[in-house]
């Protein structure tokens, strides 16, 4: 029996724009990092995250509850990223060049300061071409499980994890050349 | 199980893909295999150094103020649609109401003005802060608490099974004469049931559900009592309430 205070219910249209507030704005940090990543650019980064919750918005009436809302944004900004002009600008082929970053030669001691290699594995991420960037980004950042990385870059899971390997391989080889051989990546 | 085969499951095993016994097989192995270990250890150094690296980025304050501003705005302006949506129904039971009053002035059918007004009673209660005087699920509690309120008594049915739920009721007036006004809840719409005292017009409604303007209308008379069951909800739903009623005790 229920006698505690009572209202109405009527037939609830305002949920779907309540829920996405309320699942969306938690998820800016993460997207708008992201996003950065993605484009390298600040002012870029913030018309991608801008453009994203405009889609999702729109789309929000097509989104079904329970399924998983975080790979869905993820997925509608990397699409919008894909689909931009810095989505074009950027080449997805893999055949980035590397640039040469500010000359490091750390000490054996250096390498144990977290900063250092902080901005190491930073600068390494960003040569990264943006296939192998994002997949480390969601893996490792966002730390999805393979599933959920197979929804936001709609490919199958299997894929994931070749894709998974290429890119720590890559990466690593980058962190290792910073390193100048001392080792392929450096053990704490 | 052979090393090379453990190696192919390095990464799935730090990145927890690996099904529990996998994970244990896993472990098992590193416990004794140095190299296996040393690797284990990099890919674990290297996911860590990777998630700080990775958090390198943070939207400006500005950035997040116009966004949290845009994200609120459609929330509060979709908030609206619940009122307008209230709203709606209530302008329409407006226009039935007029144009009930004009069927009324031509001497038609008192019926009609009757639900009308049964309709502007079952959208104003939705509308009210304070929708029902007794709030409670139990027909129990419900039907004793009108008891020397309204001059007669009546039987509220059990609804284990349906989909209906009782949310409590009211006293109406119609005609000036009191009644019972309950408020039931299907699949999120409310439907009301009116009961009064039977007035003995000659001619008694349909028992049909009859349509008007997406408002779906019953009633009956039994036991010297006439029954209204008002709802935005399609025939057959206010048929089945209609019929819980009429076999109720």
């Amino acid at each position: 029996m229920q006698t505690a205070s009572y209202a109405i219910e009527v037939p609830d249209q305002s949920s779907p724009a309540t829920t996405f507030a309320e699942l969306a704005l938690p998820l800016f940090d993460q997207l708008y990092n992201f996003a950065h990543w993605l484009t390298q650019d600040r002012s870029e980064a913030e018309d991608l995250v801008q453009e994203t919750y405009a889609k999702a918005l729109r789309g929000f009436a097509g989104f079904k509850i329970g399924t998983n809302f975080r790979a869905w944004m993820f997925r509608i900004l990397r699409n919008a990223f894909l689909t931009s002009r810095t989505g074009v600008k950027v080449s997805s082929s893999g055949e980035e060049e590397l640039d040469e970053i500010a000359s490091i030669d750390p000490t054996p001691e250096d390498l144990l300061i977290q900063g250092v290699e902080r901005d190491i594995v930073r600068q390494a991420l960003t040569e990264l071409p943006i296939a192998s960037r994002e997949i480390l980004l969601l893996c490792e950042v966002e730390e999805m499980k393979y599933e959920e990385i197979a929804q936001v870059l709609q490919i199958p899971i299997g894929t994931v994890m070749s894709r998974l390997y290429r890119a720590r391989q890559a990466l690593r080889n980058r962190v290792s050349e910073r390193f100048k051989g001392k080792a392929a990546w450096p053990v704490s | 199980m052979a090393c090379e085969l453990m190696r192919g499951k390095l990464d799935a095993y730090v990145d927890g893909e690996l099904s529990p016994s996998e994970a244990r097989q896993f472990a098992s192995h590193i416990r004794e295999c140095p190299a296996c270990a040393a690797d284990s250890v990099e890919r674990v150094h290297m996911k860590r150094a990777i998630s700080v690296a990775g958090k390198a980025y943070e939207p400006s304050t500005e950035f997040r103020r116009k966004m949290v501003g845009d994200l609120t705005k459609p929330h509060r302006e979709r908030r609206s649609w619940g009122w307008t949506l209230v709203l709606i129904p209530a302008v329409l039971v407006l226009i039935i109401s007029v144009g009930t009053m004009l069927f009324m002035n031509r001497g038609h059918n008192q019926h009609e003005r009757m639900f009308g007004e049964l309709a502007d009673m079952h959208v104003m209660t939705l509308a009210s802060t304070s929708p029902v005087d007794v709030v409670s699920t139990d027909r129990h509690t419900v039907k004793p608490w009108f008891e020397g309120k309204i001059p007669f008594s009546f039987n509220l049915p059990e609804l284990q099974g349906s989909d209906f739920t009782l949310l409590g009721g009211k006293v109406a007036y119609l005609g000036q004469s009191p009644g019972a006004q309950l408020i039931y809840r299907i699949r999120k719409h409310q439907v009301s049931v009116f009961i009064f005292q039977e007035r003995g017009e000659s001619n008694a409604p349909s028992s049909q559900p009859l349509s008007r303007l997406s408002f779906t209308f019953e009633t009956w008379s039994k036991n010297g009592l006439r029954y209204y069951v008002v709802g935005d909800i399609p025939a057959s739903d206010v048929e089945s309430l209609s019929n819980l009623f009429r076999n109720a005790g």
